[in-house]
């Protein structure tokens, strides 16, 4: 029962793709459409709390071969799935806040042009996302890795016609190509050091791991997964895939396919266990994005681009709590940034839906009153994030944090919490500019104001009550339901003793960083309006820098994109001179060769062969003579033969 | 009783008659004719040998000529016919298009 419903998880979506995707625009209306698509993956997830139930009964994990796909000599990949406690969390994450970003996006994508091809895009990425974290071996998780990709790629470029997002489409996709060509490097060392793909037979074997092996995979690895979730140096797509619809940036670039990554380390932790230096990168990663990225975000006036960092930094959070063996931490705050992540993200999305487009904070301001939902669910996931107890973000922060401190990872401790601060900081700068003080906004837009539908409403209101309470699944730290349930999965993280007052005056340090971040937000953009100003111009350099998110793209562009396109048109030119020159020449040669096979065929060959055949010509003349015509000469001549046949045997019967 | 040389005698002489008819008259009637007498001469012969060898087969077969022999006259006769439409004539000599 619970292997067939194990099965059916990745198949509603999937059959609604097929549905909508290939006929849907043709059969029926806008509204079969969209309720196919929610409604597939509502039953997704309904199979999703089914098989959740059983494995939190049973306490197994659950192996289900669906079909074999590739076999052949000693290599067989099935196309099959793994449902432990790591991927039910994920399951539920994936299918959970996936089916309510779709109910949501049924009201923001209302009367869009695409609105088929959006909903089918969206369960597309649903059916990757749900093979990605369900496979039992590196082959399916690849197709999913790749399926979300190319989903991520074709939902950025969901409005085509407009050049920035072809762009940003096309930068995500080339990107994450390269942490891919890393992953599928890991994939193969994993394949030649166990001639098999499967998580089981792998991790039964790791054993037999060298530790210089353990470290390349483990490097690899971690290469497919600093592309997927965006972590230094290969983060600059995310900002730009903003450009994509918002409920997109909330299910791929938020929620799920950006957790991928954290997902993948998490599963193979057992191989980075085995290679101190693989952890140590991943941890310095993590901790230098998230503090990075929380500083590009101080500055930002895109609504959505501050969120994007927002999650860039908050992912770094998520690595480095991989990275120091917190793996429960990093998979409690990958499921409580999904929910207030896309609360933040889905909230946005109504502001700009209010402001009829509009994504400016400069342009925004006084908007509590206007629309009082969206403020109310935007200000939940704000101190959600923030770190204030004791909603979701406090728990899985502060976990991390602890973790970091009471492994003696100091640095990495204090770049955690200044990150902290500066995400305090950066949420609340971003809900006083949208939300309080006075409205800046045109008389136009200010008279188009409107709070949004119930179906947009109601999805946020989920959304923000999982993110004030989704914590205290996590809680007491490191021994709540989360963590009993993640154990055989994820490891044991608590057999380190660590007293209570330690980790009570950590908890306290962490409130007082959010709390701080909070008044300082609430002196800059409330008490003193004009001081923001006056300090980024005192700062100069440093906010210029930050501004311009410290010139990466443009150093990348300086380092990478120029010297490619250099390169590529150097190719370029020489494909056109030197390779089409000889290829010319090849075929001026043939040409002049044809020319003089042509004069020996026309005077040698046909000369020959005329004059064989005027010869016979010739001869005929003479013989067609014999032929007069006259019956007479036909008939002597038959007479002349009979007597010459009968004189031959004559002389042969005498012999 | 006739010793079977005189039956193949005269046959000779009839074959003979008849080519020399076939190779000299210019007539196409005549060399029809003549085609006929040949015919005939063969079918003398047949009967002739059939009667010396006691078999029936040889009778059977100068049945078939004579009936062959009949098909051809009809054939031959209305090719004079048809040639003569277009000549006004039945010299053979002035049929000379069968050539080349």
């Amino acid at each position: 029962m619970t292997d067939l419903l194990i099965k059916l998880i990745p198949v509603f979506p999937l059959l609604a793709v097929i549905a909508n995707g290939l006929i849907g625009r043709y059969l029926w209306s806008h509204e079969w459409a969209h309720r196919l698509a929610w409604g597939s993956v509502g039953l997704s997830f309904l199979c999703t709390i089914g098989v959740f139930a059983d494995v939190v009964r049973t306490g197994t994990a659950h192996e289900v071969v669906a079909y074999p796909w590739i076999f052949g000599g000693d290599l067989t990949i099935n196309m099959a799935f793994l449902v432990d406690p790591l991927t039910c969390v994920m399951l539920l994450v994936v299918t959970g806040v996936g089916f309510l970003i779709h109910v949501y996006s049924v009201g923001y994508m209302h009367g869009e042009d695409g609105f088929t091809r959006f909903f089918t895009y969206m369960n597309l990425f649903m059916v990757s996302m749900l093979l990605l974290v369900m496979g039992n071996n590196y082959a399916v998780l690849f197709i999913g890795w790749e399926g979300v990709g190319l989903c991520s790629y074709l939902l950025i470029g969901y409005y085509y016609d407009k050049v920035s997002a072809a762009k940003a489409a096309t930068k995500a996709f080339v990107v994450n190509r390269i942490g891919d060509a890393g992953f599928l490097l890991a994939i193969f060392l994993v394949f030649i050091n166990f001639k098999t793909l499967d998580y089981t037979k792998v991790f039964a074997q790791i054993g037999h791991l060298s530790p210089e092996m353990a470290t390349a995979i483990s490097l690899c690895l971690l290469v497919g997964a600093i592309g997927k979730s965006a972590q230094i140096p290969l983060y600059t797509w995310l900002p730009d895939a903003m450009e994509g619809p918002t409920p997109v940036s909330a299910l791929i670039h938020a929620a799920t396919m950006v957790t991928a990554g954290v997902y993948m380390i998490v599963r193979n932790h057992l191989i980075f266990d085995l290679s101190p230096v693989a952890l140590t990168v991943v941890a310095v990663i993590g901790g230098a994005t998230a503090l990075f990225a929380a500083t590009i975000g101080l500055v930002q006036h895109d609504i959505k681009r501050v969120l994007a960092y927002s999650t860039v930094s908050q992912l770094g959070y998520m690595f480095l709590g991989a990275g120091i063996g917190a793996y429960t931490a990093a998979i409690f705050h990958l499921m409580t940034h999904a929910f207030f992540k896309a609360l933040l993200f889905l909230s946005a999305g109504s502001v700009i839906h209010a402001l009829s487009g509009e994504q400016d904070i400069r342009k925004m301001g006084g908007l509590s009153h206007k629309i009082p939902w969206t403020h109310k669910l935007f200000f939940i996931g704000t101190i959600a994030i923030a770190g204030i107890p004791p909603f979701a973000g406090f728990w899985s922060k502060d976990e991390i944090m602890a973790h970091a401190f009471t492994h003696h990872h100091y640095v990495l401790y204090g770049m955690a919490a200044i990150g902290a601060l500066l995400t305090s900081f950066y949420m609340f700068r971003l809900t006083y500019l949208t939300f309080y003080g006075k409205s800046r906004m045109d008389h136009h837009t200010e008279a188009h104001v409107h709070e949004s539908p119930m179906v947009m409403i109601g999805p946020l209101m989920v959304l923000g009550v999982l993110s004030l309470t989704g914590g205290f699944i996590g809680f007491p730290p490191d021994q709540g339901a989360l963590h009993d349930f993640l154990a055989p999965a994820a490891g044991a993280s608590g057999e380190h003793e660590v007293s209570t007052g330690l980790v009570l005056t950590l908890m306290m340090i962490a409130s007082g960083i959010a709390l701080f971040g909070w008044a300082l937000a609430h002196y800059l953009y409330s008490v003193n309006p004009t001081a923001p100003d006056r300090w980024a111009a005192k700062a100069g350099v440093l906010y210029s820098t930050l501004m311009n998110k410290y010139y990466i793209d443009e150093l990348y562009d300086l380092l990478f994109v120029e010297p490619t396109k250099k390169w590529g048109l150097a190719l370029d030119w020489f494909d056109r001179v030197v390779l089409d020159g000889i290829v010319r020449a090849v075929g001026h040669m043939a040409e002049m060769g044809a020319a003089g096979s042509t004069w020996v065929e026309k005077h040698v060959i046909y000369g020959g062969i005329n004059i064989v055949g005027y010869g016979n010509h010739l001869m005929a003349r003479q013989w067609r003579q014999l032929q007069s015509g006259m019956v007479h000469h036909y008939a002597a001549i038959i007479v002349a033969g009979l007597f010459l046949l009968a004189v031959v045997i004559q002389l042969i019967v005498q012999r | 009783m006739i010793p079977l040389s005189a039956y193949v005698a005269v046959s000779a002489v009839l074959f003979i008659t008849g080519l020399l008819g076939v190779l000299i008259r210019r007539n196409f009637i005549i060399v029809l004719m003549a085609v006929e007498i040949m015919l005939n001469a063969a079918n003398i012969n047949l009967v002739a040998f059939s009667h010396y060898l006691e078999s029936m087969a040889g009778q059977l077969v100068a049945l078939f000529v004579i009936a062959i022999a009949a098909g051809e006259a009809a054939v031959g006769l209305a090719i004079i016919i048809v040639v003569f439409r277009g000549k006004i004539s039945t010299n053979v000599d002035e049929m000379n298009l069968l050539k080349w």
